[in-house]
C-alpha cells in the first residue's frame, strides 16, 4: 500500500508538471508587450526606501521603479529622465530644470520638492541612511548632527537649485544612482511602511499591495505612466530570490527563468558553449585587488614601494584569469574599469601590472638591502563566505614561486571577521579588496578608496600629491580635463601601490531562448526595459 | 503516563533557558560587527553605523541583550532581523515549508524503508536482501548536495519531470524531488534498521510460537515480527523528524527553498542574534516534543514498555 502511495504522488507530480508547460507553449505569442521577463536577484537588505538602499538585491528594483534626474544607458553615458537641464558655470552651483509632466504612481506631480526633501530625508544624521554620504558634497551637510540642506533651493516647481561645497564638473554622473531618486510626500508619513510598498516614478511600478514577497520574488508590471527614456517593450519582471546562484542557473537551464545575471562558478567551464550567443561574458564596473596596509613594518618608504611593485610584478594575471576563472575576469592595467569613460589600458607605469619576474625578484633584493624582509611569512587576507580562496592561493602560489618566500592565505570565517581586523588595523599581511562603482565615474573609483581619510582607505594611504590631482580634477572645468587629471592621479597610484591591482570582474549572464534583446548595463544589470519575450 | 508525560514537558523549561543562553551568547561572540559587515565594501558615514547598533541593542553588554531579548520573547515579541522584518515574521515564512518538506520526507522515507527492509529481512541473504544492502550502503555514502544536483540535473534539466527549483508558494508537487533528496540517506537507515530487526525477531520464541498455533504467514509477520521490530526504527524516526526540520540547509539551498536551515544559516553569517536564537528556540521545543512523542508510542508499540512514576 505505501509503495502504490508513493507512485500516486510522484505520478500527481508529474502531472502537473506536465501540464504547467503545455499552459507556457500555449499561450506566448511573439513578440509579446504584456509578457513578463523573470530574472534573479537577492533578498533587500532593508525597506525600498532609495537612500537606504546601497546593496545590489535592492538596488535593481530601486532603479526599476524610480527615475531620477538621469539614467544610464548601457555604455554607461547619463540621459536626461525627470531632468530637462542640468546646468553650472562654475562646477559649484548647479541650477536643475525638471521636465513638466512626470508623476508618481498615485498621480501626484515629480517637483522640485520631491526631490529636494527626498535628499534632506536622505541626507539627516538622525535618519541613519545607508547612503548618506552621497549629500556630503551638497552645503549644509553634516555627519555628526541633524543639519538642514541649506545648499538645495527651491526656486519654483520645476527648477531647483544646488550649492556644492567644493566644484565638481561631473557632478550629473553621480544622479543616476539611487541616493537620488524623488520620493512622493506620502513617503513621509511611514517611511517604513512606504519601503515596503514604494511608490516611484520609474518604467515600473509594484504589481499591488504586497508585491514584495519576502525572501520569494517581487512582481513589477509597467508604469502606464512613464514617458522617458527606458520605457519597456515587455509587461512586467519578476525578480525571484535566489540564495544560490546554481539554483538560478538551473532555473533557466529548466526554462523556469528568462535572465540570469550571475553564472556560478561551477557553470564557468560551461555556460558558453551551453548558451551560445545567449551567454554574455563582458568586463563590468569591478575592481578587484589587495592592499599591504603601511602599517606594517617593511611595507611602509621606499622599502615598502619597492616591495609592493616586487609582488605586483610576480603576479601572473593572465594564467590565473584564464585557469581559475576561465576567461570570466579581465587582468586589471589601472585602478577604475574599461566600462567607465575615461578608462586607459597604457598609463604611464602600467608596466608595474605585467608579469615579470626577472624585475620582481631584483626589487625584491633592492628592498632586502634597505632592511632585511628575513623568514616572516607573507599572507593575504580573504573571508571564506565569499569564494575568494581559490584565487587567493593561484596569487599567493605565483609570489611564492617568483619571490621565494614564505607565503600563505589567511582566511576569516566571515566578512564581519575581516572587516574587523581591517578597521581596527590589525591585519600581519596584505588583504583582498573589491570595489563596484556606484556610478560610472573614474572619481568614484579613486576618492572613496585612496584618497586621504576617505571612508574605504582602510589602510591609511596617503599622498598629498594623488590628494591634489583628485582635487585638481573634480574643480576641473569640463569633464575632459577632469578625466586627463584623474589619469594623472593613477599614475601616482601605479607608483604608490596602495593597492595591488589584479583583475576586473566581468558580468557573465545568460538568458533562455524565450527573450531577445538582452543587453547588460554599465552596472552588470540588464537594461530590462529592452528585453522582448516571445 | 500523566505524570510521566507532566514531568517531560516541565523538562523543557530549563532546557529552553539554557539552550537560548547558549546559543545567544555563542552569536554574541562571533567575530566582527555584525552592523558594519551588511554594508559590505562600502561603509556608510560613521553615525549611521553607531545609530543602527544602537537600534539593535548591540551597543549594550551582553548580558543586558540576552535579558531584553528574553524580556520581549515572553511578550510575544521575537525582535526584529537587521533588515527590519518582524522574527515572527520570517518564522511563519519558513517553517510551514520546512514541516511540510520533513512530513514529506519522513512518509517516503519511513514507508519505502520499512517495505524494502522487511521485505530484505523476511528473505536474508537472497538476492533482494544483497541489492537492497548494497543500495543503502551506496546512498548513505553520498554526501546529499551530490545527490541533490544529479536529481536536480537528471530529472530537472534534463528530462524535465520535475520544476528545478520550489516557487515560492511551494506547491506539494514541487516538494517531491526535494523531499526525495532529504529522504534517501533516512531511507538507508530504516532499510538497515528493519531489516536487521526483522530478521531478529523471526527467530524469536514468541514469532514460533505464533506460527505453532496456526496463525497465517501474513498475520504472523505483520502482527508479531513487523510489530516488535519498529521499536528502534521510531526512536529513530523521532530524532530524523528533528533533524529534517532543523538540517536540510542544503537540500534547501539546491532548491531554493526559503526554509529553516537556510535561513538560519544566512542569520548566523551575519550574526542576527534575535533570528538565530528564535529559530533555535522553536526548534528545540520540536526536538522534545518529538522525542517525547517517540518514548510515548513505544508503550503503544511493546506493552512492556511501561512508564513508572
Amino acid at each position: 500500500m505505501g509503495l502504490s502511495a508513493l507512485a500516486l504522488v510522484s505520478v500527481s507530480a508529474l502531472a502537473l508538471s506536465g501540464c504547467a508547460s503545455s499552459a507556457d507553449e500555449a499561450d506566448a505569442p511573439a513578440a509579446d508587450t504584456a509578457a513578463i521577463i523573470s530574472t534573479n536577484g537577492s533578498e533587500p537588505q532593508n525597506p525600498l526606501i532609495p537612500t537606504n538602499t546601497t546593496e545590489t538585491g535592492g538596488g535593481k528594483i530601486a532603479t526599476s521603479i524610480f527615475a531620477g534626474l538621469v539614467s544610464y544607458n548601457a555604455a554607461g553615458e547619463i540621459e536626461n529622465e525627470v531632468a530637462e537641464s542640468i546646468e553650472s558655470d562654475d562646477a559649484t552651483t548647479w541650477t536643475v530644470t525638471l521636465e513638466e509632466g512626470w508623476t508618481f504612481t498615485n498621480d501626484e506631480p515629480v517637483t522640485a520638492d520631491s526631490f529636494v526633501d527626498a535628499w534632506n530625508y536622505g541626507a539627516l544624521f538622525s535618519n541613519a541612511q545607508s547612503a548618506s554620504y552621497f549629500f556630503d558634497n551638497i552645503v549644509g551637510f553634516d555627519y555628526e548632527v541633524d543639519s538642514e540642506l541649506t545648499g538645495l533651493t527651491v526656486v519654483d516647481d520645476q527648477t531647483f537649485t544646488v550649492e556644492l561645497a567644493s566644484p565638481e564638473a561631473d557632478w550629473p554622473l553621480r544622479l543616476g544612482y539611487t541616493a537620488y531618486m524623488p520620493l512622493p510626500s506620502a513617503a513621509y508619513d511611514d517611511m517604513a511602511a512606504f519601503g515596503e510598498n514604494p511608490i516611484g516614478n520609474g518604467p515600473y511600478m509594484l504589481d499591488g499591495e504586497g508585491a514584495w514577497v519576502h525572501e520569494d520574488k517581487i512582481s513589477l508590471v509597467t508604469n502606464p505612466g512613464y514617458d522617458g527614456v527606458r520605457k519597456p517593450v515587455n509587461g512586467g519582471l519578476d525578480i525571484i530570490f535566489y540564495n544560490d546562484q546554481a539554483a538560478a542557473y538551473a532555473d533557466v537551464q529548466g526554462g523556469n527563468l528568462d535572465v540570469l545575471d550571475a553564472v556560478p562558478d561551477s557553470a564557468f567551464e560551461t555556460y558558453e558553449a551551453e548558451f551560445g550567443d545567449r551567454a554574455v561574458n563582458q568586463a563590468a564596473a569591478i575592481f578587484q585587488g589587495f592592499n599591504m596596509p603601511y602599517y606594517l613594518e617593511h611595507w611602509s618608504g621606499e622599502e615598502g614601494e619597492l616591495r609592493r611593485a616586487a609582488i605586483s610584478m610576480s603576479i601572473n594575471r593572465e594564467e590565473i584569469t584564464d585557469v581559475i576563472f576561465q576567461g570570466t575576469r579581465t587582468p586589471a592595467t589601472d585602478f577604475t574599469s574599461p566600462v567607465i569613460d575615461g578608462y586607459s589600458d597604457s598609463l604611464e607605469g602600467a608596466d608595474v601590472l605585467e608579469y615579470n619576474p626577472e624585475e620582481a625578484v631584483k626589487l625584491w633584493a633592492e628592498a632586502d638591502a634597505i632592511a632585511p624582509y628575513g623568514d616572516t611569512t607573507f599572507d593575504i587576507a580573504y573571508n571564506s563566505d565569499g569564494g575568494h580562496q581559490a584565487w587567493v592561493d593561484a596569487v599567493i602560489n605565483s609570489i611564492v614561486n617568483t619571490l621565494d618566500i614564505s607565503a600563505t592565505g589567511k582566511p576569516y570565517p566571515t566578512f564581519a571577521a575581516a572587516l574587523e581586523d581591517r578597521s581596527n588595523d590589525a591585519l600581519t599581511g596584505g588583504t583582498r579588496a573589491g570595489w563596484q562603482a556606484d556610478y560610472p565615474s573614474l572619481y568614484n573609483f579613486l576618492a572613496p578608496l585612496y584618497q586621504t581619510g576617505a571612508g574605504s582607505n582602510y589602510e591609511d594611504y596617503s599622498s598629498e600629491a594623488f590628494d591634489g590631482l583628485l582635487r585638481e580634477g573634480a574643480t576641473a572645468s569640463n569633464v575632459e580635463d577632469a578625466t586627463a587629471k584623474y589619469q594623472e592621479a593613477q599614475e601616482v597610484l601605479l607608483q604608490d601601490l596602495p593597492s595591488i591591482p589584479l583583475w576586473y570582474s566581468n558580468v557573465n549572464g545568460v538568458s533562455a531562448d524565450t527573450v531577445d534583446n538582452v543587453v547588460f548595463g554599465w552596472d552588470s544589470v540588464p537594461l530590462y526595459y529592452q528585453i522582448t519575450k516571445g | 503516563m500523566l505524570w510521566y508525560t507532566g514531568r517531560r514537558i516541565l523538562q523543557m523549561i530549563p532546557v529552553f533557558f539554557g539552550a537560548t543562553f547558549l546559543i545567544y551568547f555563542m552569536v554574541f561572540s562571533l567575530p566582527g560587527d555584525p552592523i558594519a559587515a551588511l554594508y559590505g565594501d562600502r561603509p556608510p558615514a560613521p553615525g549611521v553605523i553607531e545609530q543602527v547598533r544602537a537600534q539593535y541593542n548591540l551597543d549594550k553588554p551582553f548580558i543586558v541583550q540576552y535579558f531584553l531579548y528574553i524580556g520581549n520573547f515572553f511578550q510575544g515579541d521575537l525582535g526584529t532581523t537587521y533588515s527590519g522584518r518582524p522574527v515572527s515574521d520570517v518564522m511563519a515564512g519558513a517553517f510551514p515549508v520546512t514541516f511540510r518538506l520533513a512530513m514529506l520526507a519522513l512518509f517516503f522515507e519511513s514507508v519505502a524503508g520499512i517495505v524494502v527492509g522487511l521485505i530484505a529481512g523476511l528473505r536474508k541473504g537472497k538476492l533482494f536482501d544483497a541489492s537492497a544492502l548494497v543500495v543503502s550502503l551506496l546512498l548513505i555514502s553520498v554526501p546529499t548536495f551530490v545527490l541533490g544536483f544529479v536529481f536536480r540535473l537528471t530529472f530537472g534539466v534534463q528530462l524535465g519531470w520535475f520544476r528545478t527549483t520550489v516557487s515560492g508558494e511551494a506547491p506539494w508537487g514541487e516538494l517531491v524531488l526535494p523531499a526525495l533528496v532529504l529522504a534517501s540517506v533516512s531511507f538507508a537507515y530504516i532499510v538497515r534498521l528493519t531489516r536487521a530487526s526483522v530478521a531478529d525477531n523471526l527467530n524469536a520464541d514468541f514469532v514460533r510460537t505464533a506460527t505453532a498455533k496456526g496463525l497465517s504467514r501474513p498475520r504472523v509477520v505483520t502482527v508479531h515480527v513487523l510489530r516488535n521490530s519498529l521499536v528502534p526504527v521510531i526512536t529513530f524516526l523521532g530524532v530524523d523528524l528533528g533533524s529534517l526540520m532543523v538540517g536540510a540547509i542544503v537540500t534547501e539551498g539546491i532548491f531554493n527553498i526559503n526554509g529553516v536551515g537556510g535561513t538560519v544559516f544566512k542569520a548566523i553569517t551575519l550574526g542576527e542574534s534575535t533570528t538565530v536564537v528564535s529559530f533555535i528556540a522553536v526548534m528545540v521545543v520540536i526536538f522534545v516534543v518529538a522525542n517525547l512523542f517517540v518514548d510515548l508510542l513505544y508503550a503503544a508499540l511493546d506493552p512492556r514498555i511501561r512508564y513508572a512514576k
